[in-house]
């Protein structure tokens, strides 16, 4: 099952590869990983997602728990969230063809961010699998370039992560 | 105005502060600045060893048999990389060391200079943590989180690299007193309502088993330990690593367990219906392929301090997170407390199967041989110590026979790389036993292809004196590996064979020691008995033993626990 996990970790050098480190030595999937600091800058904000059983998902957290700079780990799967991706994505776009990406656009609420007379950037914000959807609805050969963020999230509500 | 000191004499006056009175190291460039500092006092004794693994090795021995954070001082890259071993064979046995090595000055940091490898990269996965100070205002309270870090909780090893300029800098000292960080917390105490459940479970139980290991050694809960196991009389296994948890020589001692545990105890653990586990992990060598063990029916109480333990391998029923010894000790309290008493009729009965197990007599061996048996040589070893030494070991098969035959009583006695098998680790482990411990008997069971793996530390024992007895199991083979050889290999000796094998006796002499080679098993015990006579010199005893010899019983790789290979 996919999990995304969500922790705060002390913003200091090295603890992302702590955190790569651990699961590439114990051969957890990382799906994609965010990270940034927070409002607080001696803090840092990851968000993992990840596949497993209940069994490697719990040993995952645990894990990332024992990491001395790792201050809080939340799985986000474990209540109501909300998700968000950005995508950034460079459409070959001519003729007919632009009229109906921009249609697709709309549709997808995304924004045309950058034109020439041959192509269409396109800003995507969505769960994941909004962004696959979009994807899916474009010809393979007509997408020139993707850059996503991979996903981060948030609690709803009162559920809060911080120190 | 405040002295400022530089980053070197920081560093030395951390380690008195911290009141460390012994280190091991190898100086080099990026250290010399911290080599002038020891040298200018005479608090911390600083050992030269030959080799910076065995410094990490002696360190480690040094903690272990002390219960104190073992320290290491070694140089930049190969330095570090030769450290390296050390460090992972402490990290798998959470042993609390505080490594310092040097670095680079910061401005070469990441431009290949001399002698610089990027030592946080290559030590992050064998280490509980690390720092690389690159400020010398964080020096002092780097170096009290090392310690701090690597003594609390799962205690491990914490490195602390420091580049050579930041050990020329001056600062003020100001070493601080406490230290609270908000990303490390570890518990203490167990949680109450899962306490109470356990002691449900262990008065209901029918075939009950202690089984404990590494974990009632570290934190000093041996005590506790046995006094929980004897009120309620139940029987007891611990780990290699859990040896002297329990008084081996008590009836209710079921032996270790594991690969080459006692049949009793293999048995009792796969057959029992209510096991507390104490400070254990469930490591592949202890219960054999899981599946297999969890097709018996069983409640599982499961106590240690670090959460990713429990549940990592076996399901448990009621994990209890906590130090050992605090949640022992409400253990104990509770049961005092509560009416109920463990079911005495069957309890008797369990006591009778685990007798008709003991009769199988698992580790029995030809007494009568002509030729040397390696279980003799430790059986003779623990009489002539009167159970009193402490033994460190090598990896393999004299490791082994060690643990099966030389009966621990007391926690700390029992040194041995149980974790990561590090060839190399018994001697350099027993001069910081012996540091540790000066008036102490100290042996070191090895086997010759073992002792060869960092036997320039006679060199280091001949400086500093250390009367170490080397008691060399001498099977001219790689006797693990040949064992599998036999057992799984048909019989192919594949590089197993120890050809041109030095003579250790003038090895030993060479190095200013005395040597002994001991070829008839009527000569065990006068040997042994001279070697102790010698009290301030190094013995190095060679024993030509049997070539053929297997460790019995065994549980081959991927087999369970009742599939035991016996002799």
């Amino acid at each position: 099952m996919r999990h995304i996990i969500s922790l705060l970790m002390e913003n200091e050098a090295g603890a992302l590869s702590r955190v790569a480190g651990l699961f590439s030595a114990r051969g957890y999937n990382i799906e994609s990983l965010s990270v940034a600091p927070t409002e607080d800058p001696t803090l840092s904000r990851m968000t993992l997602v990840t596949t497993g059983s209940d069994e490697v998902i719990e040993q995952v957290t645990k894990q990332l728990n024992k990491l001395i700079e790792v201050v809080k780990v939340i799985d986000l799967v474990d209540g109501n969230h909300i998700e968000r991706e950005l995508m950034l994505v460079k459409i070959k776009a001519i003729g007919a063809d632009r009229d109906e990406i921009k249609r697709l656009v709309d549709i997808f609420r995304g924004a045309i961010i950058d034109v020439t007379d041959r192509s269409y950037t396109i800003e995507l914000t969505g769960t994941s699998s909004k962004l696959d959807a979009f994807l899916e609805n474009i010809e393979s050969s007509a997408v020139l370039e993707t850059v996503r963020t991979g996903a981060s999230g948030i609690g709803r509500g009162d559920w809060v992560l911080r120190v | 105005m405040s002295v400022e000191l530089t980053g070197a004499e920081i560093t030395i006056r951390c380690l008195q502060e911290e009141g460390v009175e012994c280190i091991f190291g190898y100086p080099g460039g990026a250290v010399l600045f911290i080599y002038d500092e020891l040298f200018k006092q005479d608090q911390v004794r600083h050992i030269l060893v030959r080799h910076e693994q065995a410094a990490v090795h002696a360190a480690d021995g040094y903690a272990r048999s002390s219960n104190k954070v073992g320290v290491a001082l070694v140089t930049s890259g190969p330095g570090v990389t030769n450290a390296v071993t050390g460090i992972a064979t402490a990290y798998m046995d959470s042993i609390p060391l505080v490594i310092i090595s040097g670095q680079v000055p910061t401005n070469a940091i990441g431009l290949d200079a001399f002698q610089e490898v990027d030592t946080v990269g290559i030590t992050r996965p064998c280490v509980k943590h690390n720092f690389l100070v690159s400020d010398i205002s964080e020096l002092a309270v780097t170096m009290k989180k090392a310690f701090y870090i690597a003594s609390t909780g799962r205690p491990g090893p914490v490195l602390v690299d420091i580049p050579k300029d930041v050990t020329q800098q001056k600062t003020v000292f100001d070493y601080p007193d406490k230290l609270s960080m908000r990303s490390y917390n570890p518990v203490v105490k167990g949680n109450a309502k899962q306490i109470k459940k356990a002691v449900d479970l262990i008065l209901g139980a029918k075939r009950p088993v202690v089984y404990t290991g590494g974990g009632v050694i570290l934190s000093d809960a041996a005590k506790l330990l046995t006094e929980l196991t004897k009120m309620l009389n139940y029987p007891c296994t611990n780990t290699l690593m859990g040896l002297g948890g329990f008084p081996a020589t008590d009836k209710q001692f079921i032996g270790m367990l594991g690969m080459h545990g006692t049949y009793e105890a293999n048995m009792a653990m796969q057959y029992c219906d209510v096991l507390i586990a104490v400070g254990a992990r469930f490591d592949d060598r202890v219960i054999g392929n899981p599946k297999h063990f969890s097709n018996e029916n069983r409640k599982i109480i499961h106590i240690d301090i670090d959460p990713s333990s429990i549940s990592k391998r076996v399901k448990v029923d009621v994990p209890i997170v906590g130090n050992v010894p605090d949640v022992l000790k409400e253990l104990i309290r509770l049961l005092k407390d509560t009416e109920g008493e463990p079911d005495q009729n069957a309890l008797r009965e369990w006591w009778n199967q685990i007798d008709l197990w003991r009769a199988r007599d698992c580790l029995k061996y030809d007494r009568a041989s002509s030729i040397i048996k390696p279980q003799m040589v430790v059986e003779k070893l623990y009489e002539v110590t009167k159970g009193d030494a402490f033994i460190t070991s090598d990896v393999g098969q004299h490791q082994m026979w060690a643990a099966q035959f030389y009966k621990f009583d007391k926690p700390r006695r029992w040194i041995n790389s149980g974790g990561l098998g590090t060839m190399g680790f018994g001697m350099p482990a027993a001069m910081g036993v012996q540091l540790a411990n000066p008036k102490a008997k100290v042996a070191c069971v090895t086997g010759e292809a073992s002792i060869q793996m960092c036997i320039q530390e006679l060199s280091t024992c001949k400086q500093y004196k250390l009367p170490l007895k080397i008691v060399n199991l001498n099977n001219r083979y790689m006797g693990m590996v040949r064992q599998w050889q036999e057992f799984f290999h048909g019989n192919r000796y594949s590089e197993s064979y120890m050809d041109a094998l030095p003579d250790f006796i003038k090895l030993a002499e060479s190095y200013g020691h005395v040597g002994m080679k001991i070829e008839q098993p009527e000569d065990i015990e006068g040997a042994l008995k001279e070697a102790f006579r010698l009290k301030d010199r190094l013995v190095f005893l060679d024993f030509m033993t049997d070539q053929t010899e297997n460790v019995f019983p065994m549980v081959p790789g991927g087999k369970g626990l009742s599939e035991m290979i016996l002799v």
